[in-house]
């Protein structure tokens, strides 16, 4: 018989393909796949590229944690981790209260609300780079609005000179990071507002809760899984800016602003170190995944939120 | 432009071929050069160049007008791709460790000593062109050969020179700019009395950070020996940082802040009256449809950069050059593009077209009528000539393209100078991270 075995084989695969977890693995495959492909690869490659001395160009040799060290000597990249830290910190913090109270008006019944928080959304569309040459000119040493207004209105004698000297540098940068990110945690935390019960609210005030009490018993906790996944990738994203950075100053001046981002650039693909720009990005990681898991467990498993009491 | 004459051609090439270093080719007479250099380029060759972006328009349409010359002539075709400039660098060190790419790369600065196992040997187009046109530049033999072998060809350099209001300078005192380093201060007080500052660019800006290493080779501070020990931390250097806190003082408030296009702003603003830049201020004035700057244009003039405590002029410039990879497989059709490209009859419309924006490398193009016929264009026609080679007093290579990336030289001037660190901190942190890149 010569279509038993063809027969006996299409069974096997029928058999395979109805099992779980065969057909389980195969759907998961091409996400597998991807996830392997477009982001493990690169990113393996990127730490491995650490810990060698390679260069663009020309492939390095295992130096093991020599970049590290180094590095941790390098005052310069001392100098862009503080900056770094105190960028994200700083920055983070003030979009949160910004982000939040903006929220909370917006769900407020204010009028045209369609149109404000379609305008409210503004800043976060139009492209960094964009945003970034507007603030270019604002903080200008020779140009800047900001200095002429100021000093029409005769507040100051002479032009602000804020990319020219380290600390007007960093809260400079740090108000243009603002400006660029209270759109997000604002428009985010809105959706999370509207996703509360009005019934909790009215339950509240029914027991004669005041706006105070309802908003650190009943919206705060509700809204707290939201502002965890908000605030993760807002500090991601502060953590790890770069084109304000580069537009604005290319980490000037005497490279108080240059962030670990902008550094691991100057050094990798301008200064072709490739080995020691991966190592610097590799060091970012740490960092990143300290405020991932501090957001994972410090504000999604909070027991409070489902009544109970924290320990 | 055509003033330059073949038999002028031969009176400078006789004179240079005798003093410069040619390779070999110092044992023929150009004639015999020009009948020995013969290269048929392959049959069927097509060509692909990857080029820095233009920064004048005339540079654009001139190149490709010229490249349509050669493709009419050799039935060569030729596709020209232009990038930004910064990011040819990192692509031309990837084409020549991948091993494909486009056949030539007009690149910046030391790139041919990076990988220079990968390009093709050149000499025989560099001795051609050398002995044919009164010679290479120093600055165009450091940046073009290797171990004795041409790997580029260069295409010149992106000078700079000093810009300034002339009626300024006059008031200030002066009928010109100082050749030397003490009268330029004097001149850079002198304006900051009368209200009209000098300024030169203290951030992080590619190119008009350079005039900090003017400043510190003019004090007779090197980042490098000859044996490419770092010796940045030195006297001559803790002088010249001494000089930039007094220079600092008479500038314009900001300049910590600047990047390369803030003082071209500033000075056609009518705020600024004294920088170092390339000759886009100039043009940008000239080509203006403004009342003011057209008024302006006539109070540009452009000097040459005051000569160091030794007399020397050691300028740092912005060089190109053109490298032909070995994965070519037209490597001699690349060769006649290449050599086709820097003959007078391209060169000098090119350069002109450019408004001299790019200088030349070789000596008898000094000779273009161009250069004098305006004569605020002069002090450009010698910013190759005048210039001293990025990883002086060492070699060229990735540790010296490293230490100008990570703006080592132009982070001490701008920590001296603006007193956030002592001359002598400045110097010793500048040490420290040169030596990184030059460690073996």
């Amino acid at each position: 018989m010569v279509a038993r075995p063809k027969a006996t084989q299409q069974t096997a695969l029928a058999r395979a393909l109805d099992h779980r977890g065969v057909l389980g693995a195969m759907f998961m495959l091409p996400a597998a796949l991807l996830l392997l492909v477009f982001l493990t690869y690169p990113l393996g490659l990127g730490t491995y590229l650490g810990f060698t001395d390679a260069k663009i160009g020309r492939p390095g040799h295992w130096i093991g944690l020599e970049n590290f060290e180094y590095l941790w000597g390098d005052a310069v990249t001392r100098l862009a981790l503080f900056n770094t830290l105190f960028y994200t910190v700083v920055a983070s913090v003030i979009k949160f209260g910004l982000g939040l109270w903006l929220a909370l008006l917006l769900n407020k019944h204010v009028p045209f609300k369609a149109a404000l928080r379609a305008v409210v959304l503004l800043p976060f569309i139009v492209p960094t780079a964009l945003s970034a040459i507007a603030f270019w000119w604002i903080y200008d040493s020779q140009f800047s609005i900001l200095s002429w207004g100021l000093l029409k209105l005769g507040l100051i004698d002479q032009y602000i000179d804020f990319l020219g000297q380290p600390w007007h540098a960093r809260f400079s940068t740090i108000a243009a990071n603002i400006w660029r990110g209270v759109p997000f945690v604002a428009i985010t935390l809105l959706a999370g507002l509207q996703t509360i019960s009005p019934s909790y609210y009215e339950a509240a005030s029914l027991d004669g809760a005041s706006p105070w009490q309802q908003f650190r018993y009943v919206t705060l906790p509700l809204l707290t899984p939201i502002i965890a996944v908000v605030m993760t990738f807002s500090v991601l994203m502060t953590f790890t800016d770069f084109q304000l950075i580069y537009v604005l100053t290319r980490g000037g001046p005497l490279n108080s602003t240059h962030l670990m981002a902008t550094l691991s650039f100057q050094r990798a693909i301008s200064g072709g170190s490739l080995g020691e720009g991966a190592a610097i990005a590799t060091a970012m990681v740490p960092f990143l995944l300290a405020v991932i898991l501090l957001s994972y467990f410090g504000l999604q498993s909070r027991t409070w939120q489902q009544g109970g009491t924290d320990k | 432009m055509s003033d330059i004459k073949r038999r002028d051609f031969l009176k400078a090439t006789a004179s240079v071929a005798a003093g410069t270093a040619l390779g070999g080719s110092a044992l023929w007479t150009p004639e015999a050069a020009a009948q020995q250099y013969k290269i048929t380029p392959e049959k069927g060759a097509t060509l692909r160049v990857l080029r820095w972006k233009r920064f004048v328009q005339g540079d654009e349409d001139v190149w490709a007008a010229n490249t349509k010359k050669f493709t009419d002539l050799t039935g060569i075709p030729v596709r020209v791709d232009a990038e930004g400039w910064e990011d040819v660098r990192p692509k031309a060190a990837v084409a020549a460790n991948v091993g494909s790419g486009p056949d030539i790369i007009i690149s910046t600065m030391e790139d041919a000593h990076m990988y220079p196992e990968k390009l093709v040997d050149v000499s025989d187009v560099a001795n051609y062109l050398g002995t044919k046109y009164g010679g290479w530049y120093d600055a165009a033999t450091a940046y073009g050969m290797h171990d004795k072998k041409w790997v580029a060809i260069m295409m010149g350099a992106a000078g700079n020179a000093l810009v300034y209001r002339a009626s300024h300078v006059k008031a200030a005192g002066f009928d010109a700019v100082p050749k030397d380093m003490a009268g330029f201060l004097k001149l850079c007080q002198g304006l900051k009395a009368k209200g009209t500052p000098a300024g030169f660019a203290l951030g992080n800006a590619t190119g008009d950070s350079s005039w900090t290493h003017w400043l510190v080779w003019a004090h007779g501070g090197k980042l490098v020996d000859a044996k490419n020990n770092v010796v940045i931390n030195s006297p001559e250097t803790i002088a010249a940082l001494e000089y930039s806190k007094q220079l600092y003082e008479t500038f314009i408030p900001g300049t910590l802040s600047w990047l390369d296009p803030n003082n071209n702003k500033a000075f056609l603003d009518g705020q600024l009256s004294l920088t170092a830049n390339g000759i886009s201020v100039y043009y940008a004035a000239k080509t203006s449809k403004d009342e003011k700057l057209i008024e302006m244009t006539k109070d540009i003039e452009h000097a040459y950069f005051p000569v160091g405590l030794d007399g020397k002029a050691r300028e740092l410039n912005l060089v190109f050059p053109m490298m032909i990879f070995k994965y070519s497989k037209y490597p001699n059709a690349a060769k006649e593009y290449l050599r086709f490209m820097m003959e007078k009859e391209q060169y000098v419309p090119w350069q002109e077209a450019s408004i001299g924006y790019v200088c030349h490398p070789l000596g008898a193009y000094e000779k273009s009528a161009f250069w004098t016929d305006d004569p605020k264009k002069t002090p450009y026609r010698d910013c190759m000539k005048n210039m001293t080679p990025n990883g002086y007093a060492g070699s060229l290579g990735y540790a010296s393209a490293a230490c100008v990336a990570d703006f080592i030289i132009p982070n001490m001037v701008a920590e001296a100078a603006s007193g956030s660190k002592t001359p002598k901190e400045a110097a010793a942190r500048a040490q420290a991270r040169a030596e990184r890149y030059y460690k073996v």
